[in-house]
Order: structure tokens, then C-alpha cells, then sequence
């Protein structure tokens, strides 16, 4: 039999966990595809120098993925990180703090390197 | 109580202790130290990106620290993560959809194969890139 205590006490369920457990796995059959291709592009990319790497990531395809990857795996990452901080960290106020934290460091991380990829695509005067 | 961070301090009953270590749990753990240390490694091959995008410079820069002997042994743990989170995510996919897998001994295998895949695959990856 359920009280309402639980509710009073704000401990009950958030209600969000379908859609989290669905977008952790849409995210992760997207990479799938995007992180092969992202690992193989890199090492050429990398061994390409400066030059190379800028002439690659200017390319209309290898931006496009670039930005899908990014976007992606960063999604990913922050509902991955958001479980382990609700796993371990049991006090509120530190648990809290945490998860505005993954949400702002990947946030930040997303715009950075999208207009990374941007400046280059435009600079390149396509 | 409301407004308290911790439950009740009761006391537990003995269970990481007593745990036998198994295929299936150091796969399934592995699964999230991987998650945990790419989630760093995203920082840093953003630095790749943002540096790409800034000039040579700071592009000379980042490119040091990746070819030096720390920063290729962090790229190849890096590689190796990446392969063992990718299998392993695929087997959460599988187990999620067509829902096989779960017998014992195909648990085991799929986890020891998964490690072998992430070592091998690691290895193959980067004596391919020395070569081409």
C-alpha cells in the first residue's frame, strides 16, 4: 500500500526515465555508425598535418559528420554521466550541483567545438 | 525527512566483499569506467577540434602533446575504450531489442570477447595507422 509520504517527501519517481533509457539507445545505435567512421577519419585527419586536417574538416561530408558525431556522442555522454552521478552521490545538494555541471561542461564543449567545425567551413570559403 | 540528503544510516548487509569476480560483471563494469573516461576524452579531442579551428599555432601545440609518449598512451587507452564501450554498447542494443544473450555461458563469452575485441581491435588500429 503507497502513502503519500512519499510524494510529500519528493522522493518519488521523476517520471522521465522511459525517455532518457529511449534517447541513451537512439544516441547510441546513431554512434554506432558515426564512431567508426569518426576513428578512421581522425587518423587521417591527424596524419595530415595542419594543412591536411583543416583541408579534410573543410569538407562539405566530413562536416556534416563532424557536427552529427559531436552532437551525438555528446548527448550520449551527458545522460551516460547523469546515472553515474545519481549512482553515487547521494547527498542532494552536491548530487544537484553535479548534474547542472555535466549539462554545463557539455553544453559548453557542444557549442565549442560546432563553431570549430563552422569557422572552418566557412573559412574555407565554400 | 525532507531537505535531508542521506537515508536513513542503516546498516548493510555484506555484498561487494563477498562478490566473486565474473566475466559478465567486469564486463558490464568496465562498460561504465569506459563511459566515464570518455566523457574526459571528449575533452580532449575537442581540443583537437577547437585548436584545428583557432591556427597553427595552437594546432602545433595540441599536435606536441599527442604525439608525445604520454599523450599516445592516452590515445591508445583512449582507442581502447572507445572499442570496448562500441562492442559492448552494441550487446546493450541487442539485449534491449532482439533480446538474446542472456544465457550464462554466452554472457561470459560475449564479455570476454568484447575485452579481446577492444585489445585486438586497438592493437590492429594503430599498427594500420604506423603503416599507412
Amino acid at each position: 500500500m503507497s502513502t503519500s509520504a512519499k510524494s510529500v517527501r519528493g522522493l518519488g519517481s521523476a517520471g522521465t526515465g522511459t525517455q532518457h533509457h529511449i534517447r541513451q539507445r537512439v544516441t547510441a545505435l546513431a554512434l554506432l555508425f558515426l564512431v567508426p567512421w569518426f576513428i578512421y577519419s581522425i587518423i587521417h585527419a591527424c596524419k595530415a598535418g595542419y594543412e591536411g586536417a583543416l583541408t579534410w574538416a573543410a569538407q562539405p561530408i566530413n562536416a556534416i559528420l563532424l557536427i552529427l558525431t559531436v552532437s551525438a556522442a555528446l548527448y550520449h555522454m551527458r545522460l551516460g554521466m547523469q546515472v553515474v552521478i545519481e549512482d553515487y552521490i547521494a547527498k542532494s545538494g552536491t548530487k544537484q550541483a553535479l548534474l547542472i555541471l555535466n549539462t554545463f561542461a557539455v553544453v559548453a564543449l557542444a557549442t565549442a567545438t560546432i563553431l570549430s567545425v563552422l569557422k572552418i567551413w566557412f573559412t574555407a570559403g565554400a | 525527512m525532507a531537505g535531508q540528503g542521506r537515508a536513513d544510516p542503516r546498516p548493510l548487509s555484506p555484498h561487494v566483499q563477498i562478490w566473486k569476480w565474473h566475466w559478465t560483471m567486469a564486463g558490464s563494469i568496465f562498460h561504465r569506467i569506459t563511459g566515464v573516461g570518455l566523457y574526459g576524452g571528449a575533452f580532449l579531442i575537442g581540443a583537437w577540434l577547437i585548436a584545428l579551428a583557432t591556427g597553427p599555432e595552437a594546432y602545433t601545440f595540441v599536435e606536441m602533446i599527442a604525439f608525445s609518449l604520454p599523450g599516445q598512451i592516452l590515445l591508445f587507452l583512449w582507442s581502447m575504450a572507445v572499442l570496448y564501450h562500441l562492442a559492448n554498447g552494441l550487446r546493450h542494443l541487442i539485449w534491449d531489442g532482439p533480446m538474446v544473450g542472456f544465457a550464462p555461458g554466452v554472457a561470459s563469452l560475449w564479455s570476454m570477447f568484447n575485452f579481446a575485441f577492444a585489445i585486438i581491435g586497438a592493437a590492429v588500429i594503430w599498427s594500420l595507422a604506423s603503416f599507412y
